[in-house]
């Protein structure tokens, strides 16, 4: 019978680093109107008005806003149905 | 042009003159966006395994760029990646989009009522908004751009039919948004 393997290093070592959520963000362009922004918002991630039209006031004075977060796979796809729509989005690491 | 919400759908009422201008700006859209899905680069093995075989790199017309933006903002490869496994069916959506604005508009050449149901309403929204994308880069608008400009403006047309396709959209918008 053996003895289980002393493990000498500290367990922090074998831990990669917390994953970074993702995020897909909508940036301002001159052409979208707001109400189209706010639509899609609804219409894409199911939001309530109110958290549509905030985050889309959001991209029109600030220059950009986050639409969604989660793995990058998720974000991605949500970037290629905001382009689908129109929406000038990107994916980035938060 | 307007809108009447049916029981059955959207009513799109448009004369002869609107049907004429649509029709032929959204052909123009359709020639932009590429005639057909063939590319003669593709690699129908690549594909068929799901591997992206799609073109790496921005569009260098600045409209089209605009329809096909890149999703990387600061990593050229990783958005080379993304447009090689995407661009081609980004296309395909805008181009299916347009096919079905020509396809209700066909029978209504003099003008008429056009009964859109939800999701041709739908297709008809995102086809507004690829037109005034593509004109409004063409224009190079800004958010302070006057939309009536001079007569003697060389714009001047091109930023009125802008300004009506504005109006189109919004009213469309207004029948298609869920009030919660």
């Amino acid at each position: 019978m053996t003895a289980p393997a002393q493990l000498d290093r500290p367990i922090a070592d074998d831990q990669t680093t917390p994953d970074r959520p993702w995020v897909a963000l909508v940036w301002n362009d001159p052409v979208n109107l707001m109400s189209y922004v706010t639509h899609v918002l609804m219409e894409l991630f199911g939001y309530p008005r109110e958290k549509a039209e905030a985050m889309m006031l959001d991209v029109h004075h600030k220059g950009r806003a986050v639409v969604s977060s989660g793995t990058r796979e998720q974000m991605e796809h949500d970037v290629s149905r905001l382009h689908a729509k129109g929406l000038w989005a990107t994916v980035q690491q938060d | 042009m307007r809108f009447v919400t049916k029981r059955t759908g959207i009513e799109a009422r448009l004369d002869r003159f609107e049907v004429s201008v649509l029709s032929s700006m959204v052909s123009d859209l359709l020639v932009l966006l590429g005639a057909d899905d063939s590319d003669p680069d593709a690699d129908p093995l690549a594909a068929l395994v799901g591997l992206g075989s799609g073109p790496v790199t921005k569009p260098p017309d600045p409209a089209l760029a605009r329809l096909l933006p890149d999703a990387y903002r600061d990593d050229e490869s990783a958005a080379a990646d993304f447009r090689r496994y995407t661009e081609t069916d980004l296309r395909a959506g805008k181009r299916a989009q347009a096919t079905v604005v020509l396809a209700s508009l066909a029978p209504y050449a003099e003008g008429g009522r056009i009964l859109l149901d939800r999701e041709s309403a739908n297709a008809w929204l995102g086809c507004l908004n690829d037109l005034r994308l593509v004109l409004g880069t063409r224009l190079e608008v800004t958010q302070e751009t006057e939309l009536d400009a001079a007569p003697d403006d060389p714009r001047a047309q091109a930023l009125a039919v802008y300004g009506w396709l504005g109006g189109v959209q919004e009213m469309l918008i207004a029948r298609l948004t869920p009030l919660a």
